[in-house]
Order: C-alpha cells, then sequence, then structure tokens
C-alpha cells in the first residue's frame, strides 16, 4: 500500500477550501497550516501563465526529515504516511530545516506538527478533510498500488510532475499540469 | 523576458517568507564546541606525545575551558529545544543516519570525560587539592594511572565533535548552501583553530606558545584552501548551489564573511602570526581575538545563510 495524492492544477481556482477544511478537522493552531496554497505566475505579459497548487506534505519515500530526526519521533508510518510522535519529538528543528517543501512547523505546543493525511479518517476508509471539502475535485488521494483507486485513475491520462525532484525525496504528491 | 511570481497563502512564524528555526543558539553552540574539540584535542594530543612537561598551558590551564564551553554549547542547544520537556528521548535510541544523534551521544561521554580530564590535573594546578573522599581519591589515581588511553579515546572523541559540528548542518540536503561535505572537515580545521587560539592566549610560555602558532598558522592556510574548494564546489554545482554562493559573492552576506571571517579572521592572523615567529612584537591578545572572533562569525553567518537557500520549484 502506497497512500498519495493527485493535485490537478488546471481545475484548482486557489479558494483555500482545503486549508480551512485542515484547520477545522485537525486543530490546527491559529496562525499556522498544515497545507496551503501556491500561486505560481510565469511569463510576461500577453503571454502569461498561472499555476495554483494545494500543497503540503509530499510524505516522500525517501524522507529527509525521517532521516534527520535524532530521537526516531518523525517515522513512517503504513501506507509510506511520514508521521511525528508528538511526546518523542523535542522539538531541535532538524526535520524542519531537512524539508525542501518547508511543510512542517513548530506546533505552539512545542512538538513539530504537519499533514498526516488525515490518517484518523484513512483509516476508517474516508478521503483526508481536504480533499473531501475540495469544490472543484481536484484533489485525487488514494493507493498508488491499486490501479482503480481515485489517485490512480487521476494519473493514468494526465501530465503530471513532482516538486523539486532532483532533491531525491521521492515526493508522493503529483501535481497534473 | 519570462517573470515569475510565487504568492503562498502562508504566514507561519520563523517559516515564512524565509526560514529561520534556528536562532542565535545553534550557531554559538557549534562554535563552543569546535572550541572545547580543539582544546582537547591538543590537550590529549601532548599528553600522548609525553609532552606534558613542555605543554603546561594546553594540557592543564586551558583544558578547563573545554568543559565549561561544552556545557555553556549544550545549555544553549537545551534552550533551542522547543519540546524541553522531552529532551532525554535523544537518549533512548541511537539513530546513525541523524548527525543530531550520534552528536548527542558524542557529548554525553565528552563532557564528563573533559571534567574528569580537568579533575585529575587538580592537584597539580592547585597545590594542597584535596578530593575529601577517599573513593574520588581512588578515581584520580586510576585516571592518572591510564591517562594515555584515556587521552586517545578523547583525540578521537574531539575530532568526532570538530566534524560533527559542521556534518550536522551539512546533513540537510534541503539547505544548498550547507549540502557541502567539505562543511565538516572546514568546521573542525576552524575548530582546532580557535581552540589553539585561546591556549595561546592563555599561554605565558614561549617556546609553547611558538609551537601551538607554528601549528595554528598551518591550520588557518588549511582553512583558506577549504572555503575556496567551498566555493569551488557552489560554482561548478548546481542551479541552487549557484543560488547559494551568490549569498556571499555580491549578495547581503559578502561583507560579513568576506571582511570579517576570511579578511580578519583568517589572513590578518596569519600576517600578525608569521610577524610574531620572526621576532616582531605583537600584541599578544590580537591574533587569537581576531581568530576567535572569525571562527564565531563564520558559525553565525553559515547558519543564518544556509536556511535562506533551498530548493526552487
Amino acid at each position: 500500500m502506497r497512500y498519495a495524492m493527485a493535485i490537478d492544477t488546471k481545475k484548482c481556482v486557489g479558494c483555500g477550501d482545503c486549508v480551512v477544511a485542515c484547520q477545522t478537522e485537525n486543530n490546527v493552531p491559529h496562525g499556522y497550516c498544515r497545507d496551503w496554497i501556491v500561486e505560481n505566475v510565469s511569463g510576461s505579459y500577453p503571454s502569461v501563465q498561472i499555476e495554483l497548487r494545494s500543497e503540503r506534505c509530499n510524505h516522500c519515500d525517501n524522507a529527509p526529515c525521517v532521516r534527520c530526526c535524532p530521537t526516531g519521533a518523525s517515522h513512517i508510518a503504513e501506507g509510506g504516511i511520514v508521521l511525528v510522535t508528538h511526546d518523542e519529538c523535542i522539538g531541535c528543528g532538524a526535520c524542519i530545516e531537512s524539508c525542501p517543501y518547508d511543510a512542517r512547523y513548530p506546533h505552539p505546543e512545542g512538538y513539530v506538527d504537519k499533514c498526516t493525511f488525515c490518517k484518523h479518517r484513512v483509516d476508517k476508509g474516508q478521503n483526508p478533510a481536504c480533499v473531501d471539502v475540495c469544490p472543484t475535485n481536484c484533489l485525487h488521494f488514494g493507493d498508488m498500488d491499486d490501479s482503480n483507486s481515485d489517485v490512480s485513475k487521476a494519473l493514468k491520462n494526465r501530465k503530471w510532475k513532482v516538486l523539486a525532484p532532483e532533491a531525491g525525496t521521492e515526493p508522493q504528491l503529483y501535481f497534473l499540469t | 523576458m519570462k517573470e515569475e511570481l510565487f504568492v503562498s497563502g502562508r504566514d507561519i512564524p520563523n517559516i515564512d517568507p524565509y526560514l529561520h528555526i534556528w536562532h542565535w543558539q545553534i550557531p554559538l553552540y557549534l562554535y563552543l564546541g569546535g572550541l572545547a574539540a580543539g582544546i582537547l584535542f591538543f590537550a590529549a594530543y601532548y599528553v600522548i606525545k609525553g609532552k606534558e612537561k613542555q605543554m603546561q598551558t594546553t594540557v592543564k590551564w586551558a583544558a578547563i575551558i573545554a568543559p565549561i564551553a561544552l556545557v555553556l554549547g549544550l545549555g544553549a542547544l537545551f534552550w533551542d529545544l522547543k519540546h524541553k520537556l522531552f529532551f532525554w528521548q535523544l537518549y533512548t535510541t541511537i539513530r546513525f543516519t541523524s548527525p543530531m544523534s550520534w552528536g548527542a551521544w558524542t557529548l554525553m561521554l565528552i563532557t564528563p570525560m573533559s571534567i574528569v580530564w580537568v579533575a585529575s590535573y587538580m592537584k597539580e594546578m592547585i597545590p594542597g587539592w584535596d578530593w575529601k573522599w577517599n573513593i574520588l581519591n581512588r578515581f584520580e589515581a586510576w585516571v592518572i594511572k591510564y591517562r594515555v588511553p584515556f587521552a586517545w579515546v578523547m583525540m578521537v572523541l574531539s575530532v568526532i565533535l570538530g566534524v560533527y559540528t559542521g556534518i550536522l548542518l551539512s546533513a540537510f540536503n534541503a539547505r544548498p548552501l550547507w549540502n557541502s561535505s567539505i562543511l565538516g572537515p572546514l568546521f573542525l580545521t576552524s575548530g582546532l583553530s580557535t581552540g589553539l587560539a585561546t591556549i595561546i592566549w592563555m599561554s605565558k610560555d614561549n617556546h609553547e606558545r611558538k609551537v601551538l602558532t607554528r601549528i595554528d598558522l598551518v591550520l588557518i592556510i588549511v582553512e583558506l584552501f577549504l572555503i575556496i574548494h567551498l566555493f569551488m564546489g557552489f560554482l561548478a554545482g548546481s542551479a541552487v548551489k549557484t543560488e547559494a554562493a551568490s549569498l556571499f559573492l555580491g549578495g547581503e552576506f559578502t561583507v560579513t564573511f568576506w571582511v570579517f571571517v576570511v579578511l580578519l579572521g583568517l589572513l590578518f592572523p596569519i600576517v600578525l602570526e608569521a610577524f610574531e615567529l620572526r621576532g616582531y612584537h605583537v600584541p599578544k591578545w590580537l591574533p587569537p581575538f581576531l581568530i576567535l572572533f572569525g571562527g564565531l562569525v563564520l558559525r553565525f553567518v553559515m547558519v543564518e545563510a544556509g536556511q535562506i537557500t533551498r530548493f526552487l520549484y
């Protein structure tokens, strides 16, 4: 089993519902977020392009945060989900420094926090909160090993890219372009 | 012309727009750790060589600085932790892929060893010193008996500590400025040099000062070579590396780095020490002060600048 997410950059309107859904679902403290929207405008007038990306932890196969963690608080759970055990985290910040996507933040309570792919929901057979709430249906979540999963089907007929593949982290967020 | 604009809805404290999760505590600790490693390395080295008598300051007096620096450095590290009450989790596991883990274990060994080292010389440094309890006197006798093997272990650990202060940063592939294997030897050399500077500053023995100044000269020249290699690596590297180097080649850290670290912290001390060795009068405190200052700025600049550099996507 290998959980992953496909994000359709052509359908995303940048409304930020995924961000709010996550903050509500996971009780994210005010001023912080586990997912966010990036607006990338490129080119020059009149030929300007815009790409909207709903970003979060990439749940990398080769996760540098797990490699750098001195206590083992950062670990890879079933399905490749990268998690932090709060009671093992000392808040040293090594994982935050090691993440090329800046997906982690220090929770005001001291430990480091990040996207969990809503594991508590996924374990019950539900989708992550951001996926369910997206009004344009641009987020697709599922098991990469299952060819009938939402994410596998979304990736089948589309071009996609991952962010900073040269960092060697083997990220598991696929951006449909 | 192609223009790019990134807008992100995020504004997380200490992460956006630039990562600044490590403040002054980390560079200060890296500095103190390297300094202690340098002092302990030379103290152990001269005991192994059997030159305790000729190098009194190196072996005994300057060694007092090492445990003080280590304890202060550990204090800074602890200060930096955001989940402080869980710090003991460091010592429930050894994770070989995490430099911070084996660094924590190295500190766990070398800090008490440096205290024992100083304690074992107390009777020689302060005549009439008594440990009061018999068990401490017996322990002291045991340490003195096995001083050379003790010194060997400490020398190896001090090298690990010195390298670790650099590897801690270079293990982060996400920060292109840090992600260079030169950082390990560079921080080790700088640590050894700042350690020597401390000893030279404290020593009143002209022979000892002369011997150590010669070694220091070589170390500073090695350090300059390593800095040149560091930048050669960056400039021959990928876009993220050249971007990282540009912070020092015209970017916002240019003056701080080239003036305070390279010119005042390395080149100027070389000239002063060379003149001193030729018999010219140079204020005794000046070269060590410059070296210590340059080393401190090096740590601060690297930690600050490194956190700004990132992958471009």
